[in-house]
């Protein structure tokens, strides 16, 4: 199988004072290329644990995880740095767009930490046309809407042609309706681009719309529920 | 990331925060404006100082009585000792021998006391000097009108006196047409033969604030000395600038000859025109030091400046420096946007103080003029230099700090900051 992911045994241990908080036991599991999933689970079951670790924002304490062929466990921070810059894009919920930059600023920035040098307007403009902004790229954050600071975002995520997206509660600040224009965007260029989706989400109406669901209790997966889903769609 | 993309990134970021940016600057400018204009009127005071004592004549040399004040102790110490003899008009005579001292071109005597002059109700008080004909030679003294004490008035005990400008204006109110006036010295009548041409502030008080009436008169009716020939002050001028160490050498063997002195006690004192240069040098250069000191105290608050607002930007900025490394910044990069930015507000900083602080200097240089002050602010490149590295470091010092604060941040923790 072509697996982007391959965690096999994650723990996450924090320290809190003086205990050890395990926020990820004995993880194991596989993304194949091109999947569209979703992450659930109640506050404290190592939902963000699991997104930051996969999205290689933190390491694990121990375990192998496997992003691409990579093997991330014993990078150093730049090699981490370097990993997210060329194999993920993120979609927040806060959109986190810099607000002194235009749209297209925003979706640049990605590409300035890649060391490329040439055609980095023309991607990003090639990035905002397919979210559907190519008569935006000039605004600044505050002289748009929420769904549309939520393309940019989008944009920015692709704009590097990672090997997932990984999107934290893409939904949360936005309305429903708007919201579903926003899932409805990710789900499209997951299956255009082939780009492995996984969105992190308390709504159950997003995860129905992904292939799979994995749902997280305790820091554990909870197995039974994950088959109950299969691979619908 | 280039270094041109990080130095317009960091333009971008200041832009987007104007006032602050700006106050920011503003304390470097303040720092680096006061290092300019303070060396720069320390350079200008001592350029102004040597070049009054360079106006006296590079190759005069001042005798006076009595040991250097820093020289060897003799046996006992013989400083204030029954050894030491006061020079005298004989002392000069030998001096002035061509060929006892071939390198002296002449030697004047002179006693000196103030006293005051009165003309018609007007009183001035002044040095009177007692000088021989020679001064006028060896002080390179010019007459606006008049003539100089001769040798006729000199053996005629005459009581007539040659005054400097300024006294001149003094008791008369002007300082042309006074010759053949008849003034009074401590109560004595002197009649006007002389009045100098103006030369400004000397580095012993005003020589255009005088009066000179002939030795032998000083002598005997106005400044009293124990012998008949005591002299207080011998102006010897050597033949050349080259030849002043030869004519120091020349003139202490002819003295330690005719005082009998003990070797290693000298009981008179030379001092030349390198020595005023090398102790004013010293003075004015200490000053500078001092003025620059202060100056850079205040470069150095307006860095502390720099490093609490980056400080505060770097807190501030915690979600987008979380971002920015989630989206693949390294540490690397982080810490460049930070350095740039701080370095860029001193460097900033440093151009506009520069200009200010000439500015400064100018204003400074003018009001001087205006007032009749001879004194022009030189503004150095070593201060320009000094300046710029110095605030160009203090960014990059204060701004370590903040950018690796910034640098070291967890991308998680960042992220989540509220």
């Amino acid at each position: 199988m072509d697996w982007v992911i391959e965690a096999r045994n994650i723990t996450k241990t924090y320290r809190m004072g003086e205990f050890d908080v395990e926020a990820l036991r004995n993880v194991s599991f596989t993304i194949e290329r091109g999947e569209a999933l979703s992450i659930m689970g109640p506050s404290g079951s190592g939902k963000s644990t699991m997104m930051n670790t996969l999205g290689c924002l933190d390491k694990p304490t121990s375990g192998e995880y496997i992003l691409d062929g990579e093997s991330v466990a014993d990078m150093d921070d730049d090699q981490l740095a370097s990993v997210r810059n060329r194999k993920v894009g993120f979609v927040f919920q806060s959109f986190n767009l810099l607000s002194r930059l235009t749209a297209l600023g925003n979706v640049e920035l990605p590409l300035r930490y890649s060391g490329l040098t040439d055609g980095r307007r023309e991607r990003a403009q090639a990035a905002l046309e397919a979210v559907g902004l190519k008569d935006r790229m000039t605004h600044r954050p505050y002289e748009l809407s929420g769904g549309q600071q939520q393309r940019v975002a989008v944009a920015r995520a692709i704009v590097n042609d990672p090997a997932m997206i990984m999107a934290d509660e893409p939904t949360g600040n936005l309305d429903s309706k708007v919201g579903k224009e926003i899932v409805d965007l990710l789900l499209s260029l997951n299956k255009e681009r082939g780009t492995t989706l996984i969105i992190v989400t308390h709504d159950p109406y997003i995860a129905e719309q992904t292939q799979r669901v994995i749902r997280l209790r305790d820091g554990e997966i909870d197995s039974s529920v994950e088959e109950n889903k299969g691979r619908k769609k | 990331m280039s270094f041109t993309q990080a130095v317009f990134e960091a333009l971008e970021s200041l832009n987007g925060n104007k006032m602050r940016s700006g106050l920011t600057v503003l304390g470097i400018v303040i720092g680096v404006a006061a290092v300019i204009a303070m060396l720069a009127v320390g350079n200008g005071a001592q350029a102004s100082i040597t070049g009054s004592i360079s106006s006296i004549g590079t190759n005069l040399l001042f005798v006076f009585s009595g040991p250097p004040p820093n020289g060897p102790p003799g046996p006992g110490d013989q400083r204030s000792g029954n050894n030491e003899r006061p020079l005298t008009l004989a002392d000069a005579a030998a001096i002035a021998d061509p060929f006892a001292a071939p390198s002296v071109e002449s030697a004047a005597p002179a006693i000196q006391g103030n006293g005051t002059i009165t003309f018609a109700g007007e009183n001035s008080t002044t040095t009177i000097s007692g000088v021989t004909p020679a001064y006028s030679l060896v002080r390179n003294l010019e007459l606006a009108e008049g003539e100089f004490i001769n040798e006729e008035h000199m053996n005629g005990v005459m009581s007539v006196v040659v005054l400097g400008p300024e006294t001149a204006e003094a008791i008369f109110g002007h300082a042309d047409g006074v010759v053949g006036e008849t003034i009074r010295i401590e109560g004595q009548p002197f009649r006007v033969i002389g009045v100098l041409v103006a030369k400004g502030g000397g580095a012993f008080g005003s020589e255009d604030n005088a009066a000179y009436i002939p030795f032998s008169t000083a002598q005997a009716r106005l400044i009293k000395r124990a012998s008949r020939d005591e002299i207080d002050v011998l102006f010897v001028q050597a033949t050349s600038a080259e030849s002043v160490p030869l004519a120091v050498d020349e003139i202490s063997n002819i003295l330690r000859q005719r005082h009998r002195t003990p070797i290693g006690v000298d009981d008179f004192t030379i001092f030349t025109q390198q020595d005023f240069l090398s102790t004013f040098a010293t003075i004015t250069g200490v000053l500078t030091i001092f003025l620059g000191g202060i100056a850079g105290i205040s470069l150095l608050v307006g860095g502390i400046g720099i490093m609490n607002i980056m400080l505060v930007s770097v807190t501030e900025r915690t979600r987008e420096i979380g971002l920015r490394k989630a989206l693949g910044a390294r540490k690397r990069d982080i810490l460049l946007q930070f350095l740039t930015e701080s370095s860029l507000l001193s460097l900033i900083g440093g151009i506009i103080g520069i200009m200010f602080g000439w500015l400064i200097a100018f204003v400074v240089g003018q009001v001087a003029a205006a007032t009749g002050n001879n004194f022009t602010p030189i503004v150095g490149t070593d201060a320009i230099l000094l300046s710029t590295s110095f605030s160009a470091i203090i960014g990059l010092f204060f701004g370590i700090y903040p950018a690796s604060r910034a640098a070291n941040l967890e991308p998680v923790e960042a992220l989540r900051y509220e």
